[in-house]
C-alpha cells in the first residue's frame, strides 16, 4: 500500500520531513507506527495521535489510509 | 448611525443577531498572543460581557505579538491593562479583569457566571484544567493553541461534541514540549488563529454557520496549508471528569518530571572532575561561556544528538535562565540517561562564578 505520512508541529522536527511517502503492507495503524518509531529513534519521547484520512484513529485501528497524520498537541499561546 | 452597522446589515445577523452579541457573556483564559486578538475582536464586535483572567505582567518581549499593549503597558497586570485598552475600544460593554491565576478552586464558580469560555492559556496544566472544567459547567471552549509556525483550533464540550481529552486523553508526561518564551513563534501566528477563535465564538453566539465541533483546524504558516482533522467524542472521558466533580475544587496540578529535577549550583561542579557541560541554548546566544569546555547542543536538537552526549561522565546542563536546562534533562532522564543535572543559574551568572572562582584559585 502506498502511504502519505504527514509529521506536526515538533514531530517534523524528529523526522526531519513535514511528508514523506513510503510503501507499506502491515494491516494495523499500530504496524506502521512500528516501523516508523524504528526508522526515528526518538519519536519514542514524543506524545501525539495519529489521524487516518483526516479522522483521529487509534493506533489499534485497521490501515485503509492513503494519508496518515502524527499530531502533537501544542500549548502555546 | 449604531456601532454595529456593519453587522446589522447583514442579513445573516441583523439586529436580532447583534442583539444576541450584546447578550454573550465570554471568559477569556490568557490575554497573551491569543488573548489579545480574541479581546480585541469581541470587543469590537460588542460582545456585552467580557471577562479576562491572566495574572501575568505585560514584558518588552510580548510587545512583538500581544498586540493591545504599548510600552506604557510595561510591567502591567495582562488582565488589567488589556481592559484598560478594551474599554476605549469599546465603552459600551462590560468588561472584568481577573488579575489572578486560574486553579482548581476558582474555576467551576467563574466558568458558571459566563457562556462561552475561550482558551488563549499557554501550558498543559491550565488547558487541561479549562477542560475539565468546562464539562463539569457544561459550557462550549473554543480552543486555539500554537507551535512556532503552527496552530490548532477547536471548538469542544459543544452540544454533545468531543472534548480535548478525547483527542488528547491526558496531558504530555514526558514535558517535553517548551513554550512561546523558550523557543519563540512568528508573532502573527497567534494574530490568525486567535482571530479564527474569535469567529468560533461569535459563530455560537450567532447560530450561524458550521463550527468546529468534531474537528481539529490545523494551520501552518509557512506552507499555508489548512487541514480539518475528524474528531470523535469519547464518552467514557466525560464520565471519567464528572465522576470526580465534587471533589474537582480539591484537586492539586500533578507535577510532571520537571518538579523532580535536580538544580544544582554551578560552584559544585567547578572543583570536580569527569564532568561534561552541556549548553542548550541556541547558537546565536550570548554569552558565550568563556573559560569552560563546553558541548554545544539546542534543545531543540537535543534528541538528534544523543551520540554526543558522554555517559561515562555526569552532565552539568545550563541555559539562559535555567528552564530550557530543566527541560533537556527531564527529557534525557526519559531517555534513561542518568546523571544529568541542571545548573541553577543562567549563562551570565555561570560567567561571573567562573571569573570569581578564578580568582580564588589563583591567589
Amino acid at each position: 500500500m502506498h502511504i502519505t505520512i504527514k509529521y506536526l508541529g515538533q514531530i517534523a522536527e524528529v523526522t526531519n520531513t513535514q511528508e514523506e511517502s513510503l510503501e507499506f503492507s502491515g494491516s494495523l495503524v499500530s504496524e506502521l507506527l512500528e516501523t516508523l518509531l524504528s526508522k526515528y529513534d526518538s519519536l519514542k519521547t514524543k506524545d501525539f495521535q495519529i489521524a487516518q484520512n483526516q479522522e483521529l484513529v487509534s493506533f489499534e485501528t485497521k490501515l485503509t489510509g492513503a494519508e496518515i497524520a502524527l499530531l502533537p498537541p501544542f500549548a502555546g499561546g | 448611525m449604531s456601532r454595529y452597522n456593519r453587522h446589522i446589515i447583514l442579513s445573516e445577523i441583523g439586529q436580532e443577531g447583534q442583539d444576541k452579541i450584546s447578550d454573550a457573556k465570554v471568559l477569556v483564559i490568557g490575554a497573551g498572543g491569543l488573548g489579545c486578538p480574541i479581546l480585541q475582536y469581541l470587543t469590537a464586535a460588542g460582545v456585552g460581557s467580557l471577562g479576562i483572567i491572566d495574572y501575568d505582567v505585560v514584558e518588552l518581549t510580548n510587545l512583538q505579538r500581544q498586540v493591545l499593549f504599548g510600552k506604557s503597558s510595561l510591567g502591567q497586570n495582562k488582565a488589567k491593562a488589556a481592559k484598560a485598552r478594551l474599554q476605549d475600544l469599546n465603552n459600551e460593554i462590560s468588561i472584568v479583569a481577573y488579575p489572578e491565576k486560574l486553579n482548581f478552586t476558582n474555576a467551576v464558580d467563574l466558568f458558571s457566571q459566563y457562556h462561552i469560555i475561550v482558551d488563549g492559556s499557554d501550558n498543559f496544566e491550565t488547558r487541561y484544567l479549562v477542560n475539565d472544567a468546562c464539562i463539569i459547567t457544561n459550557k462550549p471552549l473554543v480552543f486555539g493553541a500554537i507551535y512556532k509556525f503552527e496552530g490548532q483550533v477547536s471548538v469542544f464540550n459543544s452540544k454533545n461534541g468531543p472534548s480535548y481529552r478525547c483527542l488528547f486523553p491526558n496531558p504530555p508526561k514526558k514535558d517535553s514540549i517548551p513554550n512561546c518564551s523558550e523557543i519563540g513563534v512568528l508573532g502573527v501566528l497567534p494574530g490568525i488563529i486567535g482571530t479564527m477563535q474569535a469567529n468560533e465564538v461569535l459563530k455560537i453566539i450567532l447560530e450561524l454557520g458550521n463550527t468546529l465541533s468534531g474537528k481539529l483546524l490545523c494551520y501552518n504558516a509557512l506552507t499555508s496549508q489548512i487541514s480539518t482533522l475528524k474528531v470523535n467524542r469519547n464518552e467514557a472521558v466525560f464520565q471519567s471528569v464528572l465522576k470526580d466533580k465534587d471533589s474537582f475544587h480539591k484537586t492539586k496540578i500533578e507535577f510532571n518530571c520537571k518538579a523532580e529535577v535536580k538544580d544544582v549550583s554551578i560552584e559544585t561542579f567547578l572543583s570536580e572532575k569527569n564532568i561534561q557541560f552541556i549548553d542548550v541554548r541556541e547558537k546565536h546566544e550570548h554569552p558565550i561561556i568563556g573559560d569552560l569546555e563546553v558541548l554545544h547542543i539546542p534543545l531543540s536538537q537535543l534528541e538528534n544528538n544523543l551520540d554526543k552526549i558522554d555517559v561515562t561522565k555526569k552532565k552539568a546542563v545550563f541555559c539562559q535562565s535555567g528552564i530550557r536546562s530543566k527541560q533537556a534533562v527531564s527529557i534525557l532522564h526519559a531517555l534513561n540517561i542518568n546523571d544529568c543535572f541542571s545548573i541553577t543559574e543562567g549563562a551570565s551568572e555561570i560567567n561571573d562564578k567562573l571569573k570569581d572562582y578564578q580568582k580564588i584559585s589563583t591567589k
